[in-house]
């Protein structure tokens, strides 16, 4: 299933689950994937290990050292993710930064996405204006669906513009923070702002990510969007696991879900 | 081709390439930075400053020895004469005048070697504004000495622990803390990052250029040089150096890079060379990376020209052949450094030392003006002089 399909399959809400490719273990991604699946996890975002990783808090450029460190690459990646969506029914996106494109060439990135089965990219330092001059074409050539950020700073033109330009879905920065603030609630701030993106009936499917760990708010983002994203909880609880586990990743998934 | 165009671009480089977190405080000052720049107020008060704070107009000196031993008349602009011993202030006491534009309260910035960390603490003690300098963990073990003054300037100064633990995390670290603290005024050192910072810096630093035109127009009646020579890091001493004279193809533009122990030897920061295309710090520009598009940790001596990238203005001026680039190794500068400090009793900046050792590859007429942008005074680089000419008389 392409984005669209997953969330149109899913109206109740989706939990995306966010971790970096390589971790824990160099060769740990796949199965992470299939415990995911095996969670009920539809859709799941994959982090392209980086060396300056300028938008990602503590734990995820933790990850991403650690990641680089057994020998991650671009190469491997793929070989994994191709993996991933053929023996898996997971959607899966790509999250990394945009010298990762730049370095094989835009065509041949995508080209690569797509023999391993991508449904989509997330790069947080592709500037709309510049996809939309540079590389919106290609995207569209290689099916490639495209989401972008918006944050609680974002004025309303832009966040317009971010919705017409998404392809997959629209990525709602929870806090204007990427220190991973983890306070397990919303404050009236962020609600006001998620009832503000609400009103605004965009036409993208939108996700609220960075700082959910509970299954409150879990439970509050499918009321104002269509779900969430959680990354930096979950990386935390593969490093204290170690191994892989498929019950602690089961246990994780239920901890978050349960009403 | 001295001035990006309105998206920040000089040719195919620059650009702001940021998380969208980032674009209000970059779009704040997008929008502002020229008019303020540009206002009376910040004019007077910049120049004030700089004539009576940091010592404007820094000499140019025409130097009998290298003059006599390479045939031209070469001279050295003095900016190691500059309070606190560079050509960082320059930038540290504009931006901090429009961070005071701007309203903001607080300053951050990142350092290498600790000399922008010192340029920046200082305009911030000047300014009674509050100062967090980020400089990664493993240049405060080898830099202890600044990471003390910039202490004792009031600044609190944060390891980046990320990554490399040196100056390119410590610029990943401040960004971060910028993310999170909107209102706080990211002061950046070098003509790098989003835009508008290449231009902002390379425009503060113009006065460099602006100063050699005048001194060689009342001195010696003629307003340009045939050559200016400038070592790049990131590049702002040469932006600063080059920029009056950057539409005038008569004037020869000469960047000298660090080629550490040899550009072939993978302990080099020669990125014009050795970089490809990228994106490092918000900018598009020429930087060292592996084929997977990792950023690398370059290696020079000199500790402020060990960054993997390049300022976007260079990459355009190199890329389209307006300024020509040649590498100097860490034994050469060395070299050049002490050869100077012999013969004309100037200890120069390793980074300087870079420049001044290209004279070795050039070839003059004896009636050429020829400019050497003396960046910065060598008593940071004391232990490795002496060092160097222990070793050598052993």
């Amino acid at each position: 299933m392409n984005i669209r399909q997953v969330f149109a399959a899913n109206p109740e809400g989706l939990l995306t689950i966010f971790y970096t490719a390589g971790y824990p273990q160099l060769d740990s991604t796949v199965t992470v994937a299939r415990h995911l699946e095996a969670a009920g996890v539809k859709l799941i975002e994959i982090g392209m290990p980086f060396s300056d990783p300028l938008a990602d808090g503590v734990a995820i450029q933790h990850s991403s050292e650690v990641a680089l460190r057994h020998g991650m690459n671009l190469d491997i990646m793929f070989k994994q993710v191709a993996e991933i969506t053929r023996t898996t029914g997971l959607t899966v996106v790509l999250m990394g930064y945009l010298n990762q494109l730049l370095t094989v060439g835009a065509e041949n990135f995508l080209q690569a996405c797509r023999q391993a089965g991508v449904s989509g990219l997330i790069i947080p330092d592709l500037p709309m204006d510049s996809y939309a001059a540079e590389y919106q074409e290609l995207f569209h050539r290689y099916e490639m669906a495209i989401s972008f950020l918006i944050t609680p700073r974002t004025g309303e033109k832009r966040i317009r513009l971010a919705d017409q330009l998404s392809s997959g879905f629209l990525y709602l920065v929870a806090d204007n923070s990427i220190t991973g603030r983890e306070e397990g609630h919303f404050s009236n701030n962020q609600i006001a702002y998620f009832q503000r993106i609400k009103e605004m009936k965009l036409s993208s499917p939108t996700l609220i990510g960075f700082g959910i760990t509970t299954a409150d708010q879990y439970f509050l983002t499918k009321k104002y969007a269509n779900g969430a994203i959680i990354g930096s909880k979950f990386i935390r609880k593969l490093s204290t696991t170690g191994a892989v586990s498929r019950q602690a990743i089961a246990g994780f998934i239920e901890s978050v879900t349960r009403n | 081709m001295k001035n990006p165009d309105k998206n920040g671009f000089y040719g195919e480089f620059g650009g702001a390439f940021i998380p969208e977190m980032l674009y209000p405080n970059v779009a704040e000052l997008q929008d502002n930075y020229l008019a303020i720049l540009h206002s009376d107020t910040f004019r007077e008060e910049y120049r004030k400053l700089l004539r009576n704070y940091v010592g404007r107009p820094s000499p140019l000196y025409e130097s009998p020895w290298l003059s006599a031993r390479y045939g031209a008349r070469i001279f050295l602009k003095r900016e190691d004469l500059n309070h606190t011993g560079a050509h960082k202030i320059n930038n540290a006491i504009g931006q901090i005048l429009l961070a005071r534009a701007l309203g903001k309260q607080q300053i951050i910035a990142e350092t290498g070697a600790g000399q922008h960390g010192v340029a920046t603490a200082t305009a911030a003690a000047l300014m009674s504004m509050d100062c967090k300098v980020f400089m990664g963990e493993i240049d405060m073990a080898r830099q202890a000495p600044n990471v003390e003054r910039m202490q004792m300037l009031g600044a609190e100064v944060l390891p980046a622990t990320s990554g490399s633990k040196t100056l390119k995390d410590a610029t990943n670290e401040a960004i971060r803390y910028w993310i999170n603290n909107p209102g706080s005024y990211y002061l950046i050192g070098s003509v790098v990052g989003p835009h508008p910072y290449p231009d902002l810096v390379t425009r503060l630093q113009a006065v460099i250029s602006e100063e050699i035109s005048t001194q060689l127009e009342n001195n010696f009646g003629q307003a340009k040089p045939d050559y200016v020579i400038a070592c790049i890091g990131g590049g702002s001493n040469a932006a600063g150096a080059y920029y009056h004279f950057i539409d005038d193809s008569e004037v020869q533009l000469i960047a000298v890079e660090a080629g550490g122990q040899g550009i072939a030897s993978g302990k080099s920061a020669a990125t014009s060379q050795l970089g490809r295309m990228g994106i490092i710090h918000g900018s598009k520009t020429l930087l060292m990376q592996d084929d997977y598009g990792q950023i690398t940790e370059p290696y020079s001596i000199s500790a402020g020209l060990d960054y993997p990238g390049i300022g976007p203005l260079h990459a355009h001026l190199i890329k389209t052949g307006r300024s020509q680039v040649y590498s100097i190794t860490d034994e050469e500068a060395l070299a050049a450094g002490m050869v100077l400090s012999t013969h004309e009793g100037i200890l120069p900046a390793l980074e300087s030392a870079h420049a001044l050792a290209v004279l070795e590859y050039t070839r003059f007429k004896p009636e050429d003006i020829v400019v050497i942008n003396l960046s910065g005074r060598g008593d940071k680089d004391l232990q490795t002089y002496l060092q160097y000419h222990k070793n050598k008389h052993k």
